[in-house]
């Protein structure tokens, strides 16, 4: 079987259903920045895989490499606040934190 | 085969780039005297903050007058360019950082709380400020994102700056994870444009929508994700939820610089992708085809209308005034939806007036709400009881940027909603204008609600002392309030920066 460009955005397009549905259902803000990184990361899909078939360049790939980076640097963000949440509140479970009027 | 389209960048580009390398040596700078000072003495980052500050603004007024070709100037191999939307919004941010850095010195929000490395503040709106200005220069996909997440970065960290309270960690929280989860929304929408054009520059991809090359159902998907992308920066329903949350759960001043700041950043973004990307000024009939793939025109109004009902209606039950002025801000975005409805010239120029009003306008009045906080330790609407007695002067200016907000005249915000308005007054855009002129009046309650509570009912007995005001805040608040009221008369100079920096966006 030839591999090609629909097969990446099949696996990337379902990464990043499963990552929204990961986002909506959990309510654990560790599992649901756990979806967000498969949501970034099936973008990430894309842009390699655009960049190889369609675009013939590197731009892709160098975009793919910033992203990657900038995902750690969320991920160290929103980590310590879940960190903070945690002192506060004595969970980690997104729905706990009410404390604000709806 | 040239593999990387980026031309590699030269050092020339980068003396028009000064006012941000000189906020960035700021940030670091401000970080280092703070630790220096053991994070003792926020003075420290504090005057460094003000002194990189106002030296960015004298280097980016500096620059008006020498940035003059049409096109304007490609900085780091055409990542970003200054031209005039570009200067227009430098100064907007560095004004909007200043204010606030020098508000926030007197909140008793950020300097009164028990935490040590207060001068982290200053650092962290210098470098807010300059990832805003990277927002309204970027030319580029991956510059597009970097700044996007640049802001949102610094903005989480900011909005749990109380790390020990509640609200403000709860409040972190839910913009941290909004804020993740819709930039990814936005970057798959990118993916998909940039597999379509094969290009990560706007001026490519414009290149390519306009040869007809790629598919209409495609484009559609990757507008509609990435519009979801910046509707959340900017709080547009349906992606608004985190704002009034976020705004009363973040200290007061972070708020203040939350409700102008990103959300001026995110237009000036949609501003220069959506216009160059998809609308083309000097090829009417190529430009009409593009909107019309997407019916621009009817998704932007219908935002539009939705989102300035929604925030007026919501608002009117409010008693927490910083939670009312969260919904009155979303109010705001719908009226300057109305600008971008038919991408014309005149609806981007009038978007960037009512950018600088809102600015000022709501600046003040999120900076009353914080000079009331010093004092009463509340944001309740029944606290405010005969506040304009107990601090006269600053009540008086309160009652300026509510009546700007609600657009009467003669203050400004009359003069910025009358562009806008006219920007879409066509027969077939009607609606929209007359959707707007009910929601002026129904917000026109919920403003002077304030102002009534304020000045016509009097304080409770034993709760009448005056309440003083250092001259800081009243330096500030009369920085705000007197080019709201000149702004209402004299608007023709304003106006002719907003309309020669939407002249001269370069057109990809």
């Amino acid at each position: 079987m030839n591999v090609g460009l629909p097969h990446f955005l099949t696996v990337s397009a379902v990464l990043f259903a499963l990552g929204l549905f990961a986002v909506m259902s959990r309510r654990n803000t560790v599992a649901i920045l756990m979806g967000v990184e498969l949501m970034l990361n099936a973008a990430n899909l894309n842009f390699v895989a655009f960049s190889r078939y369609v675009q013939r360049g590197i731009d892709g790939q160098l975009m793919a490499a910033f992203v990657i980076v900038l995902a750690a640097a969320e991920a160290a963000v929103a980590l310590a606040i879940v960190l903070a949440l945690y002192r506060n509140y004595g969970t980690v479970h997104a729905d706990t934190a009410q404390s604000l009027k709806r | 085969m040239e593999l990387l389209h980026v031309k590699i960048p030269s050092w020339g580009d980068l003396q028009w780039w000064l006012p941000e390398a000189v906020l960035c040596c700021t940030f670091l700078l401000a970080l280092l005297g703070d630790m220096l000072a053991r994070g003792r003495r926020p003075v420290v980052a504090f005057a460094i903050s003000v002194a990189g500050l106002l030296a960015a603004g004298a280097l980016a007024i500096a620059d008006t007058h020498a940035v003059a070709p049409a096109g304007g100037r490609a900085i780091m191999g055409d990542l970003m360019v200054v031209d005039g939307m570009a200067i227009f919004f430098r100064l907007l941010f560095v004004f909007g950082g200043l204010a606030t850095v020098l508000f926030a010195w007197t909140s008793e929000e950020i300097m009164g709380h028990r935490r040590e490395n207060k001068g982290e503040f200053f650092a962290l709106t210098v470098l807010m400020t300059v990832a805003m200005m990277v927002m309204a220069e970027a030319r580029n996909v991956l510059m597009l994102y970097l700044a996007m997440e640049g802001v949102g970065l610094t903005s989480y960290v900011m909005a749990g700056y109380m790390r020990t309270s509640l609200r403000s960690t709860e409040a972190s929280l839910k913009y941290v994870i909004f804020g993740a989860v819709s930039s990814a929304i936005m970057l798959y929408g990118l993916s998909l444009l940039y597999g379509m054009t094969g290009s990560l520059q706007f001026s490519g991809i414009r290149a390519v929508l306009l040869g007809g090359g790629a598919e209409p159902f495609g484009i559609l998907v990757a507008v509609v994700l990435i519009l979801a992308g910046m509707s959340y920066k900017i709080a547009a329903v349906p992606f608004h939820f985190w704002c009034p949350d976020v705004y009363e759960g973040a200290p007061t001043p972070v708020a203040a610089l939350f409700s102008v700041g990103p959300k001026a950043a995110g237009f000036a973004l949609m501003i220069r992708f959506f216009y160059t990307t998809f609308a083309v000024g000097t090829n009417a009939a190529a430009s009409n085809s593009l909107i019309q793939v997407i019916n621009w025109p009817l998704l932007v109004s219908v935002i539009s209308a939705v989102t300035m009902t929604f925030g007026n209606l919501v608002a009117l039950r409010q008693t927490n005034v910083k939670r009312m002025l969260a919904y009155s801000s979303i109010a705001h975005v719908g009226y300057l939806l109305m600008g971008f409805v038919l991408l014309s010239e005149m609806g981007l120029a009038a978007i960037l007036f009512y950018l600088l009003v809102y600015t000022l306008m709501n600046l003040g009045a999120f900076f009353f709400v914080v000079a009331v906080n010093n004092h009463l330790k509340s944001e309740q609407l029944e606290d405010y009881k005969g506040l304009g007695y107990r601090m006269p002067w600053a009540g008086v200016m309160m009652v300026v940027f509510l009546g700007s907000l609600t657009g009467v005249p003669p203050f400004a915000g009359f003069v910025g909603k009358l562009y806008l308005f006219t920007a879409v007054m066509d027969r077939q855009w009607f609606w929209l204008v007359i959707i707007a002129g009910l929601n002026s009046v129904i917000s026109l309650y919920y403003y002077f609600r304030v102002a009534r509570v304020m000045w016509l009912v009097r304080p409770d007995e034993g709760h009448d002392s005056p309440l003083r005001l250092s001259w800081l805040q009243y330096t500030v608040l009369a920085c705000l309030a007197v080019p709201t009221l000149v702004l209402g008369l004299y608007f023709g100079a304003f106006k002719d920066l907003a309309d020669a920096g939407i002249r001269t966006m370069a057109g990809g």
